[in-house]
């Protein structure tokens, strides 16, 4: 049985909802982080199936998914790296512990 | 095939800019690694002197005029210029550090500073000659990754730290929420990425609800960056934790590079749909964030807070220059870059010479300054004139060559817009003129004892003023936007 596109398309959709809805309501700073891998993984799932379904002449969305897979990696290497450091100096990850400047 | 042909390494000469800057990085790299552990202060006059001489070589060197690797990268005169201007934005900056670095705190990592700079730099010069989603994409995040490590510098700063943490959430959203968009775009491509390849796919009139949701997407992802309403939330918190010379480079280069991106994607790429889809998505954006910045500005009493909120909605101002979407739109939108860069560098000159010596940051502070600082006082006032766009000060110049680039393309409701603008501009004289009112007219006791700033913070102060009273005046640096963007409005592809 083949396949068509919505079978892939619909999970990327639900990653895409789940990314968002999570980075909106979770309260701890690794969750939010995972959060938007899901986001980012949804993009590069978006991109390696269009171009295998609608350009499969080309490789242009696997090289775009190839440099978008490392740049997520760099972020969250970033991101880490300061709440390690949000870690240190206040002792927890909770993003309610994070909010001494506001309006 | 493009790919094919664009093996022969020879290209990369074109790419001076980025070169010249890349080589400045590992310089002062290997400066750094070999310089053992002494306090190392020939760092900064190297870095600064490097920087300069680097920015005059841009600015010499005409624009090979070529497009390169496939036509994902051009080098042309309009994106020399827009280069150099971010690189005298970068020089007062680093001007503006020269004694933030050299605190007890910071000193040892003073070298990483000038690093971190130069390599976002190298992402916004990728960004602004970016023709194609790649390229761009790459350009962003190295544009904005380093910057959370720049926002996070002051270790023992608990600020500091929040500030990088929300900067970084947001920012990775922002481009996570962007290659989402991007994915749509690929979509209904015909399986290239190009802006050009894009441009004659996306045609007016052909509209779905697919290219509708990708330019959301992108304004989205944009907007973060730019701080435009209703993506500014972090704004205001990051400029407030952050070292303020981080804080200064974020609200002006960051910015400006970002903008003239903005230009670029969305008059090349969707051109095509400009009436159709994204000139409304703009027009309320705009007017979002030139009011609400203004409105949020009149409470703060921190004056980075009140800076951050005062960026906000000059950023709306520099988007009326993608209102305009057309050859002087661009060059008006440069030369407010331009203006801005010194306006605002010349305010955060001020708050960072009074941060580093007194340790104060409030307005309140200010009361009476100029009993104590009076040169201080005087490039506050003129900054904020320039800000606010009093004559016959540079900010007054950019103004109106921003508003008559909207209202020339006669559409009625861009004129409704510009006279929204207008009346933000009276708003926005009531805040910047609270801040000369705390200096000159308040009657209580200065706070802040007379002091003398060091020599490189003078010689920022000195760049600023020059080009805060000057730029209006002389008719050459608009003109010389002009130029460069007429020169290369083929490789645009600009809208007519």
């Amino acid at each position: 049985m083949d396949l068509s596109i919505l079978w892939y398309l619909v999970p990327s959709v639900i990653m895409t909802a789940c990314g968002v809805y999570g980075f909106i309501t979770r309260k701890n700073l690794i969750a939010m982080l995972v959060s938007l891998e899901l986001i980012l993984n949804s993009a590069d799932l978006n991109f390696v199936i269009f171009n295998r379904f609608l350009f499969p002449g080309s490789m242009e969305g696997m090289v775009f998914t190839l440099f978008a897979v490392a740049l997520a990696a760099a972020e969250t290497a970033i991101a880490i790296a300061i709440i390690i450091n949000i870690y240190r100096s206040v002792g927890d990850s909770d993003i309610h512990k994070v909010n001494k400047m506001k309006f | 095939m493009d790919f094919i042909q664009s093996t022969d390494y020879s290209q990369f000469v074109s790419m001076l800019p980025e070169l010249i800057v890349l080589g400045i990085f590992v310089i002062v790299l290997l400066a750094d690694l070999f310089a053992g552990d002494t306090k190392k202060s020939f760092l900064t006059p190297m870095t600064a002197v490097l920087f300069l001489l680097g920015t005059v070589a841009i600015w010499i060197v005409p624009a090979s005029g070529e497009s390169i690797f496939g036509g994902m990268y051009v080098n042309d005169t309009m994106t020399n210029a827009v280069k150099a201007i971010l690189n005298i934005g970068a020089f007062i900056v680093i001007l503006q550090s020269a004694k933030w670095v050299d605190r007890e705190d910071v000193v040892i990592r003073k070298a990483e500073f000038f690093e971190l700079m130069l390599v976002t730099l190298f992402g916004m010069y990728l960004m602004v000659s970016a023709r194609h989603f790649l390229l761009f994409i790459i350009g962003l995040e190295t544009a904005s990754l380093p910057l959370a490590a720049m926002v996070a510098f002051e270790k023992r700063h608990y600020e500091s730290h929040e500030a990088a943490i929300k900067y970084i959430l947001t920012a990775v959203f922002s481009s996570a929420i962007l290659m989402v968009g991007l994915s749509f775009v690929y979509a209904f491509s015909t399986g290239s990425l190009y802006f050009d390849d894009l441009a004659r796919v996306i045609q007016s009139g052909e509209m779905s609800g697919l290219l509708i949701a990708a330019i959301a997407f992108v304004i989205a992802g944009i907007g973060f960056k730019l701080s435009l309403v209703p993506f500014h939330l972090w704004t205001a918190d990051v400029y407030q934790g952050a070292p303020t010379a981080v804080t200064s480079y974020l609200s002006v280069v960051s910015k400006g590079a970002a903008a003239v991106t903005f230009f670029v994607i969305f008059t090349t790429c969707f051109g095509g749909v400009y009436s159709d889809c994204w000139e409304w998505m703009m027009y309320a954006v705009i007017i979002a964030t030139i009011t609400i910045g203004n409105l949020f500005a009149i409470r703060q009493k921190n004056m980075k807070r009140f800076m951050a909120f005062s960026s906000i909605s000059q950023a709306g101002y520099i988007m009326l220059g993608a209102m305009a979407a057309d050859g002087r739109g661009l060059a008006s939108m440069i030369f407010y870059i331009f203006v801005y860069i010194v306006s605002n560098l010349g305010a955060f000159a001020v708050i960072s010479t009074i941060e580093s010596s007194t340790g104060k940051l409030s307005m309140d502070d200010y009361n009476g300054l100029h009993k104590t600082n009076p040169w201080l006082s005087f490039t506050m006032t003129l900054a904020m004139f320039s800000l606010a766009g009093i004559p016959p000060f540079a900010g007054f110049f950019s103004k109106i060559l921003i508003f008559t680039s909207v209202t020339g393309t006669g559409s009625m409701a861009l004129y409704m817009l510009v006279l929204i603008a207008l009346i933000n501009t009276i708003i926005s004289l009531y805040y910047y003129l609270l801040v000369v009112k705390a200096i000159w007219i308040s009657p209580e006791e200065p706070k802040i004892g007379a002091f003398r700033s060091d020599n490189w913070s003078r010689l920022a102060l000195w760049i600023c003023v020059a080009g805060i009273v000057f730029f209006g005046i002389v008719p050459f640096i608009y003109q010389y936007c002009v130029d460069s963007v007429s020169a290369s409005a083929g490789m645009l592809g600009l809208l007519n």
